[in-house]
């Protein structure tokens, strides 16, 4: 065990998924000789050489059609999007071919690959730097959408979606890269995708959630036992599509009331999804509308404003109330 | 000195061996065994034959809307003629000469061309991908192939089709500057056959050819007659002899001309006249082919008409067996194959709905 930010803890993954795999190429913007914009992939290129750890032209959609092509001859490339909000450049070749050629192909060319990206507001980053689009790639059917919520799970993920058959998309919320440490065990660790996980026990109210919004979540709950009493179970996605329903319902069954929490804009973001999914599962068990406390329907405001627009504390705390007292 | 010229090494060629007329540029000649030249021959012929008996499929109903290929036989042939079952032919969606070429059967395409994914089915003994429909986006593909061949130490190439209406997509762009950057073994061959739908070679692209776009990115760039198979077949020659050796990509402009419609549901007389496609009609490429193979006594009138029989049956015994195949592929729930390695929990329960569904309606499937 090694205490790791999520930088370092994304770094373990790629650096021991590469020793074990020659296969698994890592290419993007500034990957190599400058470790990536977030040090993500540092070192990398001394250990593995310049043909495993590829600085290419800048140029998102050939960085992704290139490893479509890698990828239908059997490797295994992992390649970086500077920043999600530039990956729009790339949405095509997702859409069209990532997510499909295995199904196109009927079963010939899997889509082994990964698409790692930085999301998410509260670094102060300008326009362009700090959106949550997952629902875009939550949409595509044929696509994995994962999104880690701290050191530990993210190198468990980042190893699986490396090793998984499909196409994965993986967002790394920029306000948690060095946001707090974790006990990291040397040793491999993976998690399954597609399985969220309970990490809070609670009986009154469930709280789902997923990537950064996770830490302003988990103090939620806290506050709701301090303040009031409330024991409130939440459960982190991990993986946002596919989703498994199955934990959730279970949850809200127990508790009868649910508050779901993206940083998203609200408008068929992944809540409406989830809300949807337990309208159908748990209907007859709920004590209260579910609450969604999301981002709002507009771009995420520059720096100045951004904190006023993304989920904090009190308004996941409120809506928690709302559902409690309804 | 405020303003030197900077010399360009790349020079832009045009090439033309067997001209319209039929005459030959005997030193320019390819040296292609007389067994190539016939399979050539036969494979031009399977491929102009079958597409018109497609187009007369798509009038009766019977198939549903397809891009014919007429008039660009050689351009496709004469490429993918070097490549070996390694290789990777990455085509656009007017290739299929080339693709049978390749070994894709020809009921395959019909079935693909009837609404069933099983059509895209790749032949196992060749690395090739299947259609791609999106204008341009194949090519970057085709250099992470060429890539990963040699990444793996495989001397194997990546050859990409697209027309000249791709050639303003992003995409085509990026992938020629990432595949000069990396120096992969990837042919690009642009079949400029001028129209895309309505849109004249002019109205896309302010440059005199596509060929020279190759200066820009680093490369060998040539422009040949596409309807000259054996231009193509040489250019195509050099092309694929140097990626293999480490030479690098290269850009083949084929100058050909689409004589038919976009696809069966575009009519082409709303934006260009018959008079131009007249002109190259007279341009047609398997007669000039048919031609030199007399000539040259590689293949007489007789034995090219028996040729011609013996294709006409091959196409009758793939309409037949597509038909015959087509009838057992009704089941709607197989829809459900291949999105994923496994059928995750809420598609399962998606495809258990659409069983029931069926059932209640009193359909036999197999769930």
């Amino acid at each position: 065990m090694t205490k790791m930010t999520m930088v370092q803890a994304l770094n373990l993954a790629l650096r021991q998924e590469m020793a074990k795999d020659d296969g698994v190429i890592v290419l993007g913007e500034d990957v190599g000789r400058d470790g990536g914009v977030f040090r993500v992939t540092d070192g990398l290129i001394d250990q593995f050489g310049e043909q495993r750890v590829v600085d290419t032209p800048l140029a998102e959609s050939a960085i992704v059609g290139m490893s479509i092509g890698m990828a239908a001859y059997g490797l295994k490339p992992v390649c970086e999007i500077q920043f999600s909000g530039f990956s729009y450049q790339n949405f095509h070749q997702i859409e069209n071919h990532a997510a499909r050629l295995r199904w196109r192909s009927q079963g010939r060319y899997p889509m082994s690959l990964v698409l790692r990206a930085p999301y998410g507001g509260g670094v102060r980053a300008l326009e362009h730097h700090s959106e949550s689009r997952e629902a875009y790639w939550a949409h595509t059917p044929g696509l994995k959408m994962v999104i880690p919520s701290g050191p530990r799970n993210a190198r468990a993920l980042l190893v699986s979606a490396i090793r998984d058959p499909d196409p994965v998309i993986f967002y790394e919320a920029k306000a948690l890269y060095r946001a707090f440490r974790e006990e990291v065990p040397d040793e491999e660790e993976t998690l399954p995708l597609g399985r969220p996980q309970l990490v809070r026990e609670g009986k009154d109210v469930t709280m789902i959630s997923y990537g950064a919004m996770m830490r302003p979540v988990m103090e939620a709950a806290e506050v709701l036992r301090e303040r009031q009493g409330v024991e409130a179970e939440v459960i982190d996605l991990l993986t946002i599509s596919p989703l498994d329903e199955e934990i959730l319902v279970r949850s809200v069954k127990k508790t009868g009331r649910a508050v779901v929490v993206h940083e998203a804009p609200r408008s068929f973001g992944p809540g409406a999804e989830i809300v949807s999914r337990l309208m159908e599962k748990a209907f007859f068990f709920l004590q209260a509308p579910i609450e969604r406390v999301t981002g709002f329907d507009i771009v995420i405001p520059p720096f100045a404003r951004e904190k006023s627009y993304i989920p904090g504390l009190e308004r996941i705390v409120a809506a928690a109330g709302r559902t409690l007292n309804y | 000195m405020p303003r030197t010229p900077i010399t360009i090494s790349e020079n832009i060629e045009y090439l033309s061996i067997l001209d319209e007329e039929g005459r030959l540029d005997a030193e320019l000649e390819p040296d292609i065994s007389g067994e190539m030249l016939l399979r050539l021959y036969r494979a031009m012929l399977l491929g102009r034959r079958f597409d018109e008996r497609l187009l007369d499929l798509q009038r009766q109903g019977r198939i549903g809307t397809f891009p014919p290929i007429k008039g660009q036989e050689a351009s496709q042939l004469g490429a993918v003629a070097h490549l070996r079952p390694g290789d990777w032919l990455v085509p656009s969606f007017r290739e299929t000469a080339a693709e049978v070429w390749r070994g894709r059967s020809l009921s395959s395409v019909i079935i693909g061309n009837n609404g069933f994914s099983e059509g895209a089915v790749i032949p196992l003994d060749h690395n090739d991908l299947p259609v791609s429909v999106p204008v341009g986006s194949q090519v970057l593909h085709a250099v992470g192939l060429g890539w990963a061949a040699r990444y793996r130490r495989k001397d194997d190439i990546a050859m990409t089709f697209f027309g000249d209406g791709a050639t303003s997509e992003g995409d085509f762009h990026e992938g020629m500057n990432f595949a000069g950057v990396f120096q992969a073994p990837v042919v690009f061959v642009c079949q400029n056959n001028q129209w895309a739908i309505s849109t004249s070679f002019a109205g896309q692209t302010h440059s005199a050819t596509i060929a020279q776009k190759a200066v820009a990115y680093g490369m060998p760039g040539i422009r040949v007659d596409g309807n000259d198979i054996l231009a193509v077949y040489a250019a195509a020659g050099e092309a694929v002899d140097r990626a293999r050796a480490g030479g690098g990509p290269t850009l083949i402009e084929c100058l050909t001309y689409r004589v038919m419609m976009h696809t069966t549901a575009d009519d082409p007389k709303r934006y260009r006249t018959d008079a131009e496609v007249e002109i190259w009609r007279q341009r047609d490429p398997l007669p000039r082919f048919g031609k030199y193979l007399l000539d040259k006594g590689v293949a007489s009138g007789e034995e090219q008409n028996d040729l011609e029989a013996e294709v006409l049956q091959e196409i009758q015994d793939a309409v037949d067996h597509a038909e015959k195949q087509m009838r057992t592929m009704g089941n709607p729930l197989d829809m459900f194959n291949h999105v994923y390695a496994e059928l995750p929990p809420h598609l399962a329960a998606q495809r258990e709905e659409l069983a029931r569904e069926l059932a209640e309606a009193g359909k036999e499937v197999q769930s």
